[in-house]
């Protein structure tokens, strides 16, 4: 159907257009700036200055987003399967529920910078530290949307499974769990962009390695010695990051609920 | 027709809290494989009492017995057809069938089950008895329409081989053409099987040529106030509903429906409810 497609291709312009001719607009406005009001590079490097420290760094940027990468996918990972099976608790008693809940709340509301620290204390510097505070800042999303997925089950549902004599663990298996999936990845998706702050504000504190390090540490180490155009750069990678982490997991989360669940 | 009662209530009552009680007082008597509509005001109890016949909800008051035991307690297996299709979303029209004979299959209590082949053969011949094409068992409920959704749901619950069939209101939101098809299908499936059947609606029509008998509710707290015989016999084709006595009979049931919209279970038992003036 070359006419479907062609106005998939018009609509995806109309879509896109718009936001690149700002962005043109933009990074031309700024360019111009630096060379008018002959601006430092150290306090704001032109786009063209940053575009090449961005070609010049590029494999240690590349390397320090891969690791970054990895502590943030770690991290996610964790909080999802830490996630379900603390909702799955949550799901088979009030009283366990109530227990938990504003414990629960803690994790969500403790500013990242401050308990950083306190992890990469107890934890060291490494790859595991900023894992784990990773996991800290990107569990809360899951905990709730899953629980709340789990919960708001049909009554009627409930009864036909009682009917039939199910037991708890068939009632969680067969109808809570993949009636919360829909929920799970509202979740997800909001976690998979706090996983990768968590990722570099954990870089951030712990360093980690001079050989082996993350977008965080590049971040802090540019700052601290002024190289505002590579700084740049690395800020730039690690917005990449982030969006390519979310789109992914909404990507996947779209295919889950356009193949298994009814979004009509 | 064999006359043993299976379902028996005796004087039974249910109330939530504090609240005007739902039922009050009913007394029944279903026969094995006897095929019973119950229509009233809504708001009267009608599906209280199929999940007090499920053993969903415990009667407060009065005696309820399946084949002498207490409801869900009881050897008897029930199922139970809701108003909505109430369809997994996650799982095809064949996965839905086979629901209940998963959860029955893991009930260790069970010595009836089934292999895999065996229990995918009695979704297969279960979908096609109510109307549904293999094709149609592969879908996901989305892609069904309304009525075929309910199908699903009859299909759902045959699949157990019930001795007791409880609906309520399963064809309500269907058009009236759809309603009268799956009313002679329905028809012809207990025919077929003869499992006990209790059947909640608002259409005094579909409870006519349904039953071979119709009860009629008071308004809450409902109780059952008119028990009136089907004489037709079966099976019953759609020419049923042209005849004349079937007219006739289906206005009695308005009658005494439209009478009992104005009379709570609380009017009728006045004489022995001391408290009935606060009730009115």
């Amino acid at each position: 159907m070359p006419d479907a497609s062609k106005s998939n291709l018009s609509q995806v312009m109309r879509a896109v257009a718009p936001p690149l001719i700002l962005l043109v607009v933009l990074l031309s406005f700024w360019q111009f700036s630096v060379w008018w009001f002959d601006l430092k590079p150290f306090l704001v490097p032109s786009p063209v200055r940053v575009a090449s420290a961005a070609v010049s760094t590029f494999g240690k940027l590349v390397a320090a987003t891969k690791v970054s990468a990895a502590a943030a996918l770690s991290g996610f990972a964790a909080s999802l399967i830490a996630g379900v099976v603390i909702a799955f608790f949550f799901s088979q008693s009030r009283l366990i529920r109530i227990s938990c809940y504003p414990y629960a709340i803690f994790l969500q509301t403790v500013p990242i910078v401050a308990i950083a620290p306190l992890v990469i204390n107890w934890f060291g510097s490494g790859f595991r530290s900023i894992v784990i505070i990773t996991f800290v800042i990107s569990l809360f999303p899951i905990i709730t949307s899953t629980t709340t997925g789990m919960l708001a089950v049909d009554p009627e549902l409930l009864d036909l499974f009682r009917l039939n004599r199910a037991s708890r663990w068939q009632i969680w298996l067969k109808l809570r769990l993949p009636n919360a999936v829909p929920h799970l990845i509202t979740g997800a998706r909001t976690s998979s962009g706090l996983s990768v702050v968590g990722a570099l504000v954990g870089e951030y504190f712990a360093g980690f390695g001079v050989n082996n390090y993350g977008l965080g540490f590049l971040i802090g180490r540019n700052t601290s010695q002024m190289r505002t155009d590579e700084l740049f750069a690395a800020v730039i990678a690690s917005t990449l990051l982030g969006i390519t982490i979310f789109g992914v997991v909404s990507i996947v989360g779209a295919f889950i609920l356009n193949r298994w669940y009814d979004t009509k | 027709m064999v006359d043993t009662p299976q379902i028996i209530a005796r004087q039974v009552g249910m109330s939530y809290g504090d609240a005007l009680p739902s039922l009050t007082a009913v007394d029944l008597s279903v026969a094995k494989g006897e095929f019973v509509s119950i229509v009233g005001p809504s708001g009267c109890g009608k599906s209280t009492l199929l999940r007090l016949v499920a053993g969903l909800r415990k009667a407060t008051s009065g005696q309820l017995t399946v084949d002498g035991s207490e409801p869900g307690n009881s050897q008897t297996k029930a199922a139970f057809v809701f108003q909505e299709p109430n369809l997994l979303p996650w799982r095809t029209v064949a996965g839905n069938v086979r629901l209940p004979l998963e959860l029955d299959r893991a009930n260790e209590a069970s010595n009836k089950a089934l292999s895999k082949a065996d229990s995918q053969a009695l979704v297969e011949r279960t979908t096609q008895l109510v109307g549904l094409s293999p094709e149609d068992a592969a879908k996901r409920p989305s892609e069904l329409s309304g009525g075929m959704r309910m199908r699903v749901s009859l299909a759902r619950a045959l699949v157990t081989d019930p001795d007791i069939m409880l609906l309520d209101e399963p064809f309500a939101a269907l058009d009236d053409i759809l309603r009268q098809q799956l009313n002679e299908e329905l028809q012809r499936l207990w025919w077929s099987k003869r499992w006990t059947g209790l059947f909640v609606t608002h259409n005094v029509s579909e409870a006519v040529f349904l039953s071979q008998r119709v009860l009629v509710m008071s308004r809450a707290p409902g109780t059952i106030l008119e028990s009136i015989d089907v004489p037709f016999g079966f099976p019953r084709t759609p020419r049923l509903r042209a005849d004349p006595d079937f007219a006739q009979l289906t206005g009695i049931v308005s009658g005494h429906l439209r009478r009992a919209a104005d009379l709570s279970g609380a009017d009728k038992a006045t004489a022995e409810v001391s408290d009935a003036e606060g009730i009115t």
